[in-house]
């Protein structure tokens, strides 16, 4: 009983002392003086473990981040639990993290079936889920689901812009697609057919189709070589990519190739699926990438190197999702800071909410990140570029939608 | 032990599971309801793997059907939960019976990777693009969360929708454990056992050994059917990544780990299987499939024939000495 009483004695004191204070400070479950708990699902087991690494580069980031003081004098305690790619896992632990473990918002959770899960649930608990992982459209839609907010550029705006590209350059086009058998496969076609309009029909000649437990999609790139088509696009994760890049290449077939965004890296796909059969392959870009020569000297990346080599050293420097953990991690830092001493839900998602032109270091220059009321997708431009061979040659005005 | 004193920790049991969700907070309340859903689901594979010996690799596509049956009929028709709970078990009771009888050509092993195949293939035909517009293809469909209903509250009995679903948890598996136990203590209960043992000496002795195993199938996918469609109204949620070939194989962990041919088993295996995942992430986020492994061979090591069977050694050793 007596040791009850401290802590609400502590208290009383603390406000009969400095109420001017405890007037400024505002506070929800989650948030101290001393301390903001984060709470956040990966899959570090499972069919998308290899997308596990973002959560560890998050992990790493905001234990610099305390070694360094912390945001506005407050500890970082990140909260992360493995979900294993499966949404009722990710309700349990998102359930954990809410009520047991009293985080003050979700962030990063991975995965757009895991996402959608707890959609409903986050906004019906008024707890924000910020920047989640995953590039669907739906996470932008503040009027229906405004505890709810995305971070990358969506797939479906990447692909309408190869869709604007494509169209430019080739009249009479013959387009081949490979995609991943799931929603984020599914959504850059429906980007694409979208750009195409009433063209899509007679423009896209062949659509094949992988899961992510094949071994690999060769028959699928012979499939697509026989239907005739002069335009590839590449949907595919990085292992599958690089396959199809180099697959395409060995038995002689030449489209023009467009790669999604999410295997742009030069490390994990174009070095495997060898530099010279990547020649002249299109892509769109947000972040830097390390494998590219050209940030060789970059100051960011060479920050985001040295925070890698002390704080995750068993992190692959050419995974790019260790690159995009880290933009993301600090584009929360940025929103922290701006909440100051009002750790409320709502002031969470009121400042995530107001971002005027923000820029990352490791985002490419000229993309930065906006929001505001009725816009929650904060990174909303890419830029084309071309692979020369050694190195991504950015062109063409930064694209938004 | 004696009956009275078996009485005893029977009434004692019912009474916690009826305290439990006043007790703890909302999201160990939903813990246990899923752990619910497990045991109903472990007590049907039970009843075909434990009982029959019919080893099934792929009762996680039961479960995806019964899951997906509960979460069509409320999003597209607008049925109300309660109702698609017996929907679902009558459409995987037929549904398993089907597949049983094919099945009953393959023995041991070749089952073994029948039912893989069943498994393994569920999340992409839930994918199959002709069935979108029903299952919402990869996205899934997102089910409401039932409220308690109106006439408990004008009771008086004010509770949370978590602790309802508990509540309306329990009284399925309930009535699924009396069920089955009504059915494999009888005269079926014993032909599934003589099946399983010694089948051409069973069907000497005139057991229709090709109607009672695919029945055992039948009725063993409705019980993962029932399982299906609760799991999926305490989730709130249905996608074909929910129903990987990974369930299939932890429902089988589940009840080597419970007891084989037992049914307070499946209670004991559903434990496992929600609790000692969450436990290994939390010794280890690097490996925490290595822990659960560690769990695995410990359990199977120290219990060879299951908690149950753990649990009966103890009582009988304790009886003995209390005799004394």
């Amino acid at each position: 009983m007596k040791s009850k009483l401290v802590p609400i004695a502590a208290l009383l004191a603390a406000a009969l002392a400095s109420p001017a204070t405890l007037a400024q400070k505002k506070y929800d479950p989650g948030a101290s003086d001393t301390e903001i708990r984060i709470g956040n699902t990966n899959p570090y087991s499972g069919p998308a473990s290899a997308y596990g690494t973002i959560g560890k580069t998050i992990t790493a980031y905001f234990k610099m981040v305390d070694d360094q003081g912390g945001i506005n004098g407050r500890k970082i305690n990140f909260i992360s639990y493995d979900d294993a790619y499966s949404p009722p896992k990710t309700v349990e632990m998102v359930r954990k993290l809410v009520e047991q473990d009293n985080v003050l918002f979700v962030f990063q959770t991975l995965g757009t079936p895991s996402n959608t899960a707890i959609h409903k649930y986050m906004n019906m608990k008024k707890v924000p889920q910020l920047h989640v992982a995953t590039g669907a459209s739906k996470w932008n839609d503040p009027k229906n689901f405004p505890w709810t907010m995305g971070w990358q550029p969506n797939y479906q705006t990447e692909a309408r812009i190869y869709a604007k590209s494509i169209l430019q350059t080739k009249p009479d086009v013959k387009i081949g697609v490979l995609y991943q058998n799931d929603d984020y496969g599914k959504d850059y076609l429906k980007g694409l057919k979208d750009g195409l309009g009433d063209k899509a029909a007679k423009a896209i000649v062949a659509e094949v189709s992988y899961e992510v437990s094949d071994p690999t999609v060769d028959s699928q790139i012979v499939q697509l070589q026989a239907s005739g088509a002069n335009v590839f696009f590449n949907v595919g994760t990085p292992k599958f990519a690089a396959q199809a890049i180099r697959k395409a290449y060995d038995i002689g077939w030449k489209p023009v190739q467009y790669l999604n965004n999410v295997s742009s890296s030069i490390g994990a796909v174009l070095t495997p699926a060898g530099l010279e059969k990547s020649v002249g392959i299109i892509t769109t870009a947000y972040l830097k990438d390390y494998s590219d020569s050209q940030w060789a000297n970059d100051p960011a990346v060479k920050r985001w190197e040295s925070f890698m080599k002390k704080y995750y050293p068993t992190g692959d420097l050419n995974d790019s999702s260790n690159m995009y953990g880290y933009t993301v991690a600090r584009t929360l830092e940025q929103v922290l800071k701006q909440c100051g001493d009002n750790l409320t839900r709502e002031n969470v998602m009121k400042q995530a909410a107001s971002m005027k032109g923000q820029y990352i270091d490791t985002l490419l220059p000229g993309i930065t990140i906006t929001t505001s009321d009725n816009d929650y997708a904060p990174i909303e431009s890419v830029q084309m570029q071309r692979f020369n061979g050694k190195r991504w040659e950015r062109f063409g005005e930064v694209m938004g939608n | 032990m004696t009956r009275r004193a078996s009485i005893g920790v029977a009434v004692l049991l019912v009474i916690a599971c009826l305290l439990l969700p006043f007790v703890v907070s909302n999201y160990r309340t939903f813990q246990f309801t899923l752990v619910l859903v497990y045991a109903i689901a472990l007590l049907g594979l039970n009843i075909l793997t434990g009982y029959n010996g019919q080893i099934s690799l792929g009762h996680g596509a039961f479960y995806a059907i019964g899951a997906y049956t509960a979460a069509v009929l409320m999003d597209r028709l607008g049925a109300p939960y309660w109702a698609t709970v017996p929907a679902a078990g009558a459409v995987c009771l037929v549904a398993g019976f089907l597949f049983g009888l094919p099945a009953l050509r393959l023995e041991g092993l070749y089952l073994a990777l029948a039912t893989f195949a069943l498994g393994v293939s569920m999340p992409q035909l839930l994918k199959y693009h002709h069935l979108e517009k029903w299952t919402g293809g990869v996205q899934g469909i997102v089910i409401a969360k039932p409220e308690p209903p109106a006439f408990l509250h004008e009771a008086g009995l004010r509770m949370n929708s978590d602790q309802w679903l508990y509540f309306f948890a329990l009284t399925v598996a309930a009535v699924m454990f009396v069920l089955g136990w009504n059915l494999l203590r009888g005269r079926v209960g014993r032909a599934l056992i003589a099946i399983r043992d010694q089948h051409i000496a069973a069907e000497a002795m005139g057991i229709n050994s090709a109607l009672y195993k695919s029945l055992a199938f039948g009725v063993s996918a409705m019980y993962t059917g029932v399982a299906g469609a609760l799991g999926a109204i305490a989730v709130q949620y249905v996608a074909p990544d929910s129903f990987t070939i990974f369930l299939s194989l932890v429902f089988l962990v589940g009840i080597v780990v419970g007891g084989l041919a037992s049914i307070s088993g499946a209670l004991y295996g559903a434990l496992f299987i929600q609790f000692v995942p969450n436990v290994a992430d939390e010794i280890s986020k690097a490996a925490p499939w290595a822990i659960f492994g560690l769990f695995l061979i410990g359990f199977v090591y120290l219990m060879p024939t299951g908690v149950a069977g753990a649990v009966r050694m103890l009582l009988v050793r304790f009886t003995r000495k209390g005799a004394k």
